[in-house]
């Protein structure tokens, strides 16, 4: 479980994140929300462990562990992971030794892994080089599957993705986060979804990852501060119809 | 025409000449008497000291000659071991060629200047050996052959001359090392190299540098690469150096003919380093490609690029990337000269960091800062080099691998 309590932020000496609250159970995804601009990516970054994202108020406990002033590093190994929406190029560091990387100590059949994402012609290529949008999710997905990561954060996992490769990535996560809960002989429905326990936090501007990813709950980020928490569709249809602002108004009046 | 009078009053000539580069050295403080060395047969060969041993493999000299066509080694100012294991390929002690056969006389001093500076000069005035390399026309090594220069009197100036020559057609590698023995503090090497590429040949030459604190090395090579022929030159430096200076330079002068220069140099403190690599571009559809990666810890790199675009039709690129990570000085000096209308050259030159940015990504993945930053250090390192046998790049992967532990 993932639990944010009161926390504030700063980036380069300016507060971007303000009394913020989540909660994220085991076996839960929420979608975040929120016009350019309003710290959704920042929010992500505090999470993973960024140290120019400076925590100034409040904390953060994953796996009953404060991990608000834990290093990256350590909060990986404790099962945090992220999907980049624009990743550094590394040069000289294929993208086959880069899946070994996130496998850690695991063993892992890249050429098996990259094939689920249709990605074994890009594995001899140095990391994220000249990659388009597409292939970078692409990129960014086979990496978290080898790193088997438990709570994952994805920033804009569908945005450069062609309509060919939507479903893919879509699929994808669906199934990291163990929302593709398909009939089984051995195992009814039920208990399949009481045994989740992959957690998600998924940034989206067009909502066309809800087609694929049933998710538990939306939350609307607006100015550095989570504005509302409701079901991902009908915030999205809101969003759609009456813009950020109006919505968030018209939530904090329900409220 | 061959006179070698003629080319001993040259370099007489030459002989306190300073190199238009680099420190001047004062060559009367080393001693160039020759040395002594027994020579080993294979069965002494594979019983040298492990220690000995360890030392050559660093410098790509492996004595089991394990997936090796053959075997140049000379000590100080002696051959200890010459054999070819591979049919078409001739491997001759330079003296030895000289005395015996009449067609060295079209190879010698044919590229580069005996009266260049002091040092090539010495290499014709008290040549002590040297190796002959040659592979006859057609044929194709199928193991690389190794050379090797190993210094290991303290206070020595070792004087050689190399001739490699890559008949019409031929496919040759060579693996070449120099290294200096542990005890050796102080010493120069001076080493004259020619390269002769011929047509539709293909040749490649990866040389791996070990050299000791207070070396002294300059050498001084020059290649010619004719119609459809590659020339391919590896330089890998990952040891502490006195003073190292280069700059070789290659004769694109047939049609199509391609050169590649890549170098990769660490250096440590107190070491100083000018390099680079020279490309004349004579004949149309001619190509090369000049890539420098060097990584300074408190050393002086000076890393240098000259490309010549003599006529249209030619392509070249030039790419010098730095990375200062603990004090030091880098320098980079690319230069492109277009003589032509047609000619298509670029450069591109960077010195900087290591991005914090790639380390938190690689963190984010799960390993530690440090081991994120030696990953990120070897990937800079980790040059693509088209046409490199897997094996010669698997030596340039553990000479990297070995300074790796240095760097850091």
């Amino acid at each position: 479980m993932l639990i944010i309590e009161d926390l504030q932020v700063e980036l380069g000496g300016k507060t971007i994140l303000r009394h913020i609250d989540l909660e994220i159970k085991e076996g839960e995804t929420h979608i975040l929300f929120g016009p350019n601009g309003s710290g959704k990516t920042s929010l992500l970054m505090t999470i993973m462990g960024y140290p120019q994202y400076k925590v100034t108020g409040g904390k953060m406990i994953f796996k009953g562990e404060d991990i608000t002033c834990m290093p990256i590093d350590r909060r990986s190994q404790l099962g945090i992971g992220m999907s980049y929406q624009r990743p550094p190029t590394i040069h000289g560091i294929k993208t086959r030794q880069m899946v070994h990387i996130c496998a850690g100590k695991q063993e892992v059949n890249v050429d098996e892994l990259a094939q689920k994402v249709n990605f074994g012609h890009f594995l001899e290529r140095d990391v994220n080089a000249g990659f388009s949008g597409g292939e970078i999710k692409r990129s960014e997905l086979l990496q978290l599957m080898a790193q088997n990561a438990d709570l994952m954060l994805f920033d804009e996992p569908e945005s450069g993705v062609d309509m060919e490769n939507i479903s893919l990535v879509g699929n994808t996560i669906a199934k990291l986060l163990e929302k593709d809960i398909q009939r089984s002989e051995n195992k009814p429905m039920i208990q399949q979804k009481r045994e989740r326990s992959k957690m998600g936090l998924i940034i989206t501007h067009t909502g066309y990852i809800l087609d694929y990813v049933a998710a538990d709950k939306g939350q609307v980020l607006y100015d550095g501060v989570l504005s509302c928490s409701s079901n991902p569709r009908e915030i999205l249809n809101c969003i759609g119809h009456e813009g950020y602002e109006e919505c968030v108004r018209c939530i904090i009046r329900t409220n | 025409m061959y006179n070698q009078d003629e080319l001993r009053k040259k370099a007489a000539k030459a002989s306190n000449k300073a190199a238009a580069l680099g420190p001047d050295i004062d060559l009367t403080a080393y001693d160039m008497a020759p040395v002594a060395h027994e020579y080993l047969n294979d069965e002494k060969l594979h019983a040298m000291p492990k220690a000995e041993q360890d030392r050559l493999i660093m410098a790509g000299l492996d004595i089991s000659e394990n997936a090796r066509g053959g075997t140049y080694f000379q000590k100080d100012t002696a051959v200890v071991h010459c054999k070819s294991h591979q049919e078409g390929i001739e491997i001759i002690p330079i003296r030895k060629a000289l005395a015996e056969h009449e067609w060295i006389r079209e190879y010698y001093w044919k590229l580069a200047s005996v009266d260049t500076d002091k040092y090539t000069a010495a290499a014709e005035l008290d040549l002590h050996d040297g190796y002959v390399i040659r592979a006859l026309p057609g044929s194709k090594s199928i193991y690389p052959i190794q050379a090797c220069l190993y210094m290991d009197k303290d206070g020595l100036q070792q004087n050689v001359h190399n001739l490699i020559i890559a008949e019409e057609g031929s496919e040759l590698h060579i693996i070449s090392g120099c290294a200096s023995s542990p005890h050796l503090k102080r010493g120069i090497h001076v080493g004259v190299s020619e390269f002769f590429v011929k047509k539709n040949a293909k040749l490649s030459f990866t040389m791996i540098h070990n050299w000791a604190e207070d070396m002294m090395v300059r050498p001084r090579s020059v290649a010619q690469v004719e119609e459809g022929g590659l020339f391919l030159n590896n330089y890998v430096c990952m040891k502490a150096v006195k003073s190292l200076q280069m700059y070789p330079t290659t004769h694109l002068v047939g049609d199509n003919a391609v050169a590649r220069l890549y170098s990769i140099i660490v250096g440590t403190p107190g070491s100083e380093y000018d390099i680079g690599g020279r490309v004349y571009l004579k004949k149309p559809g001619t190509r090369a490609e000049i890539v420098a990666r060097t990584i300074t810890n408190g050393a002086k790199i000076i890393a240098r690029g000259h490309l010549i675009g003599e006529v249209a039709d030619v392509k070249a690129h030039l790419e010098c990337k730095g990375m200062i990570l603990n004090g030091g000085i880098i320098h980079a000096i690319p230069e492109l000269e277009g003589h032509a209308d047609g000619v298509e050259m670029s450069h591109e030159a960077a010195v900087g960091k290591i991005a914090q940015e790639e380390i938190f990504y690689l963190m984010s993945r799960g390993m530690s800062e440090d081991e994120a930053t030696s990953a990120i250090v070897r990937g800079f390192l980790n040059v693509d080099i088209p046409g490199l046998p897997p094996q010669l790049k698997a030596e340039i992967d553990r000479a990297i691998e070995q300074s790796d532990k240095d760097v850091m």
